[in-house]
């Protein structure tokens, strides 16, 4: 079982009304905007379940869109991220999906295009108090939290890659606290995620790209 | 230094002979991440927060996101100082909650009236220092992390018992340890307050986080202080909090989905809710 904190009972601090569908939506939007190089051009968020339903009053839309300019939780600035959304240049847009039933009750698909013209999807669930997970990159499966330093590889199966990456971590003495793998298929696209405790050196996304399966890089730090 | 229930947590203030909130400070200070000085530094930024929350609407009023709620938190004056302002306070939290404005969850958002009301009253009928606040929000912490280890405090799993029950035995714990009461005495309060408000459903109208939210972090405030001065008179409960918490978490579990969140049942399908919400297609 994790630590539970006294601030994780008194807390989050948030823009109200709700941990799950205000908090939790920043929290997953901000999280998903790590994962892409800066600066995002176009958005597009499709919400699920009680996310579809109920994200108008409960600001849903203006914490996502929040979260994905990297507003932490309590931020003033959500209330009027739309605004500042067209100030930046920032094209949005909010699909309520009613239909998929089969799915986490809060759940969010996140579709970025950046500025150099990469696109990513990532998929986020609000678990309640303010605490989500992502659950799909690109369609992938994964999972994690950004409770902890994440780095996450983009990288082709093959043998050697994750010696490599361990090998990194371990020549900057980074204790990893978990590490999980996924992959399409034998020699197909996968992804390796490492979660660690403290905050990840600067430079270690430049030596992990050093192999040359490996596609990406995305370092989130807590 | 560490305890994962009621009992241990009496132990351990027995052997240090020391309040509730010394032992959870310590819990957090060598179980956590943080150094004691951001501790410190957040917890004070905690209660800034909740007291700006609870004293925003008494000079402008708010309109909520679901135009449900706003304008309640007014002072009408027959309770006596205490009631009177943790009634208003808890009103007006969330008002401001309800409004996109800044609050602390405590232990959620729909029920972050409840702790601030209390404690504000509290400290402005009887003129308590800051540093006391600080304290009693650290005995509202170890009351609401045994509820999250131990039981549940999301409406969607528990109804609101879990939600503004929680808050309301955080709050009357840290009542009782404020006005001088003993670790037994504090938990004994929790105990009572969760017993006071068993059963009780989750059934927001709309779906949203505003009504009957609003009037239950009242309700929560007054069961909170009822149960502090019970335990502050040397009333025991037969119950201690530990059992207090298993019963509240299975009464829960037993309390149909319709009225866990979903907004399916309770106040939130009575006719004159669903003409005002006219949202779903039911």
């Amino acid at each position: 079982m994790s630590f539970i904190s006294v601030f994780d009972v008194l807390g989050p601090n948030m823009i109200g009304p709700s941990s799950s569908h205000t908090a939790g939506a920043v929290e997953i939007a901000c999280l998903a905007q790590k994962l892409l190089e800066p600066p995002l051009r176009q958005v597009e968020f499709t919400l699920y379940g009680s996310f579809a339903q109920t994200y108008h009053g409960h600001g849903t839309d203006r914490a996502l869109l929040g979260g994905i300019m990297g507003f932490s939780t309590d931020d003033l600035r959500i209330r009027d991220s739309f605004q500042i959304a067209r100030d930046r240049g920032l094209d949005f847009a909010f699909i309520p999906n009613e239909t998929e039933t089969e799915i986490h009750p809060n759940t969010v698909d996140i579709r970025m295009v950046n500025e150099a013209g990469q696109t990513m999807t990532v998929r986020g669930e609000s678990l309640g108090g303010g605490k989500v997970r992502i659950t799909r990159i690109n369609g992938m499966r994964v999972e994690f939290t950004g409770e902890y330093a994440s780095v996450i590889t983009e990288h082709q199966d093959k043998p050697g890659v994750v010696a490599h990456i361990t090998r990194v971590l371990s020549d900057w003495n980074v204790n990893i606290a978990f590490m999980r793998l996924y992959r399409e298929g034998k020699n197909d696209t996968a992804y390796c995620i490492v979660e660690s405790d403290g905050r990840l050196p600067e430079g270690i996304s430049d030596q992990l790209k050093a192999n040359p399966y490996i596609h990406n890089v995305m370092v989130v730090q807590p | 230094m560490d305890f994962k229930s009621g009992e241990e947590l009496l132990a351990l203030c027995r052997q240090e002979n020391c309040p509730i909130s010394r032992i959870m400070r310590l819990r957090e200070c060598t179980q956590g991440e943080a150094s004691p000085q951001e501790v410190e530094e957040r917890m004070s930024q905690v209660w800034n927060i909740m007291v700006r929350s609870a004293r925003e609407p008494l000079e402008n009023s708010l309109r909520s996101m679901g135009g449900l709620i706003g304008g309640e938190a007014q002072n009408q004056g027959i309770c006596g100082p205490v009631l009177e302002k943790a009634i208003t306070y808890a009103m007006a939290v969330l008002e401001v909650n309800a409004s996109m404005g800044l609050i602390v969850a405590a232990p959620t958002a729909g029920s972050a009236g409840v702790v601030p009301g209390l404690l504000l009253a509290l400290q402005e009928t009887y003129d308590l220092p800051d540093s006391w606040m600080a304290e009693a929000l650290f005995n509202c912490g170890a009351i609401g992390y045994l509820a999250m280890r131990n039981a549940t405090v999301a409406g969607a799993v528990g109804g609101c018992q879990a939600e503004i029950g929680v808050a309301a035995a955080m709050a009357a714990s840290a009542a009782v340890e404020l006005m001088g009461g003993t670790p037994e005495q504090c938990l004994t309060a929790a105990s009572t307050v969760l017993m006071n408000m068993l059963g009780l459903v989750c059934d927001p109208v709309g779906g949203l986080v505003e009504y009957p939210c609003q009037n239950r972090n009242a309700a929560g405030a007054a069961n909170a202080l009822i149960a502090a001065e019970m335990a502050l008179s040397g009333i025991r409960q037969l119950i201690p909090l530990d059992e207090m918490l298993q019963t509240m978490y299975r009464v829960g579990r037993k309390i149909p989905v319709e009225l866990r969140e979903t907004a399916l049942g309770g106040c939130a399908a009575a006719p004159s809710a669903c003409r005002r919400c006219g949202g779903c297609n039911s």
